[in-house]
């Protein structure tokens, strides 16, 4: 019976020990594993600070003024001034004529457009 | 096997010897006892040895641990993991809108350690070649005395540090760094100010802000509490270049020599967008001048820092004065007749406007008389009191460490006479920001505002009552008016309402008196008139233009079209509509889908 403790008793204590010696080693990788986790994180902060530099500096205004001024042909980009808000009555809606030989169907008409063809006045 | 003590065979031979078989047990015994003793000894000496190896075995342990403690690097034991790294040293700078303007960057400080150098001829040469600004003789003298240690570049681009990199010196060292960058290049310069190194290390330097907010934010934006959290500013990136952008174009046409302008929110005290010219580039920050006037330098802020005469501009405080002590209403006649005489001075107008005017037509026409007359009636006591309320005493409290330095200039003893010529502007100096300011109180109902450079959250939960908001409804009637038919016409923007006065004052000479053909030039104008929201103050200064076959310098033909260009171009950016019911006869592009 005694011996039997006896053996008991050392069996735990090497399975312990096994277990903190695992444990050791798996905290130090996980802190390994961390630091370079942070270094990462810090080489990407890097990289996203550079590119909103860069960012920043290619969208400067006085860089995007002088582009809308060199691609004038193709985009007709101009600052935007007063005369160009109105008010949306001003605008004018296109009116759709309808010949009377064209209604086929007179309870459907009212949701009908237009053809792309067909002139507006 | 056990032997008896006393063996049958030897007892049996005793007796018959008729010896004592007695003696037989006690021999017996005695080899018994010393086979015992043998035993005992050999197990207590192969104990004692397991001990001692042991022992022995222990102690190597403690002394290969000490040994390695001692050979090793000392190393923090570390227990969790460390906290996150900070991202940055010092805190990005954004707009209202969270653009950037002012940013981080990577670099690396080039330096050298003569000792370590294989070939310092070579070395000075090739470093002279890939930095072209490097004097080849200087660093020749350098790398061959007796100096240990040199910084030979502050800030290097990877190309060139690539290029030293490929001299295969192994005494050109480099250091990290982290730079301040401002991407916009001159745009806000005068706000940001700039930043520059301060304790330097090979491996790190401090970067400190030397002027503007920069400056005045420098702890706020180093703190490591805050994590890199961006300082957001009132300013609004695209106004403010907009703004830089006209500005330039008046400057140029009017051929000034410096002009500023500050667009400010009439309720909050934020400031939209603040340029002065000449300006600088923040990323190269020219030095200070050591002679000469400050004030002719780029690093001047003409918006914050320039104390001027602003001239009638002052008119409508002593508008708002009489008003608001119910001396008179807006339709009230003041005389007019000229000159007035005070003592030995005299006070004359412009024009010759007549006998009488209303307190209106004394705002739209800029009276001197009629506004000195007012002065008189109201009294320096009543005028001290507003000027002081709307700020005129003391430094602007911006942001701006400059400005906060920049104390309004006030008569030593405030006479009758000086009462009269502060009541059109002369005879006090102050700051276009200050202007800002009193004229955001005279147009928003008559709140004192504080103005700012920090994104505000809605206004000022007690902000203190200057004027009745009968007033200063009846004070931005009358500037509308000097835009409708008076001095200021060229500054109506059609659908803005644009209300505002106009301010031409001489330069004083620095020997005493005044110049005769420079000025400076301001309007300061609150808009839209039926609910104003913006403050907008620009000066030139020393304007000119040739307009109908006559040399013009007065605001009106100056600063007036420049603000009105100001507001046609900030307004649609900054998202206000026209009032298209007050626009009128607006032409319409006509718009087919």
């Amino acid at each position: 019976m005694k011996t039997f403790l006896y053996i008991f008793c050392g069996a735990i204590v090497i399975s312990v020990a096994y277990w903190a010696y695992k444990e050791n080693y798996r905290t130090q990788a996980s802190l390994r594993r961390v630091a370079d986790l942070q270094q990462q994180i810090a080489a990407e902060r890097e990289a996203i600070s550079v590119l909103t530099a860069e960012w920043a500096y290619l969208n400067r205004p006085e860089r995007l003024r002088d582009l809308v001024d060199l691609n004038y042909d193709e985009l007709g980009l101009l600052p935007l001034m007063p005369e160009h808000f109105a008010e949306v009555e001003l605008v004018s809606y296109p009116q759709v004529t309808i010949e009377a030989n064209e209604i086929s169907d007179p309870v459907s008409t009212s949701g009908r457009t237009a053809g792309p063809d067909k002139e507006f006045p | 096997m056990r032997t008896p003590l006393r063996p049958l065979a030897r007892v049996l031979d005793a007796r018959e010897k008729g010896e004592n078989p007695d003696v037989i047990e006690a021999e017996e015994r005695a080899i018994r006892n010393v086979k015992v003793q043998m035993k005992m000894r050999r197990r207590a000496e192969s104990r004692l040895l397991v001990l001692g190896v042991f022992f022995f075995a222990a102690f190597m342990v403690v002394g290969a641990r000490m040994a390695t403690l001692a050979a090793t690097e000392p190393r923090e034991p570390v227990s969790t993991a460390s906290i996150p790294q900070i991202a940055n040293q010092r805190a990005d700078i954004i707009d209202r809108n969270g653009e950037v303007l002012a940013t981080n960057l990577a670099t690396t400080a080039l330096y050298a350690q003569p000792p370590l150098m294989v070939d310092p001829a070579a070395a000075a040469e090739g470093l002279a070649q890939i930095f072209p600004d490097l004097e080849l003789e200087k660093l020749q003298k350098d790398f061959s005395g007796k100096r240990k240690f040199l910084w030979i570049k502050k800030k290097i681009s990877p190309e060139q540090q690539q290029l030293v990199h490929d001299l295969g010196e192994p005494g050109l060292l480099f250091g990290p760094r982290e730079m301040r960058l401002y991407p916009n290049g001159k745009l806000a310069a005068h706000i940001l100010g700039g930043a520059s190194f301060g304790k330097e290390g090979v491996n790190a330097a401090e970067v400190i802000g030397i002027a503007g907010v920069e400056r005045y934010f420098d702890e706020t934006l180093r703190d490591p509490a805050r994590e890199g959290e961006p300082l957001q500013l009132s300013i609004d990136m695209t106004a403010q270049s907009a703004m830089r952008d006209v500005l330039a174009g008046g400057v140029k046409l009017m051929s000034a020599k410096g002009a500023g302008a500050i667009l400010m929110d009439i309720h909050t005290g934020e400031i939209l967008s603040m340029a002065s010219l000449p300006d600088f580039d923040p990323n190269n920050r020219p030095r200070v001048l050591t002679q000469g006037d400050q004030s002719d330098s780029p690093l001047f802020n003409r918006a914050s820092q320039g104390v001027y005469e602003l001239g009638s501009t002052f008119k409508i405080f002593q508008a708002g004065i009489n008003l608001d002590l119910g001396l008179v209403n807006e339709n009230t006649m003041i005389d007019t007749k000229g000159p007035l005489k005070w003592g030995k001075f005299k006070i004359r107008d412009f024009h010759d406007y007549g006998k009488q005017l209303s307190v209106t037509d004394v705002i739209v026409k800029s009276s001197n008389i009629g506004t000195a007359r007012m002065a008189l009636t109201a009294g320096a006591g009543a005028q001290q009191e507003m000027l002081e309320k709307l700020g005129f005493f003391d430094a602007v409290p911006v942001e701006l460490g400059e400005a906060r330095k920049t104390r309004p200039l006030l008569p030593k003893r405030w006479s009758d006479i000086s009462t009269m010529t502060i009541s059109y502007g002369h005879g006090i100096a102050a700051t276009p920001l200050h202007l800002a300011t009193a004229y955001a109180s005279m147009g928003n109902g008559g709140y004192k505002v504080k103005p700012t450079l920090i994104k505000q959250d809605g206004v000022q939960a007690d902000r203190e009552q200057i004027i009745s908001k009968g007033t200063s409804d009846k004070l931005v009637k009358m500037l509308r008016a000097v835009v409708t038919r008076g001095t200021a016409s060229f500054g109506e923007v059609k659908g803005y309402e644009v209300a505002g006065k106009t301010g031409s004052a001489d330069k004083p000479k620095p020997s005493g008196g005044y110049y005769e053909d420079k000025v400076i030039s301001t309007f300061a104008s609150v808009f839209p008139a039926s609910d104003p929201k913006y403050v907008l103050v620009v000066t030139l200064d020393e304007p000119s233009i040739v307009a109908h076959g006559e040399e013009r310098r007065t605001a009106g033909w100056t600063a007036v079209p420049v603000s009105a260009e100001i507001v046609a171009r900030l307004m649609p950016i900054l998202g206000l509509r026209p009032n298209v019911a007050s626009a009128g006869n607006v032409q319409y592009t006509a718009a087919r889908n």
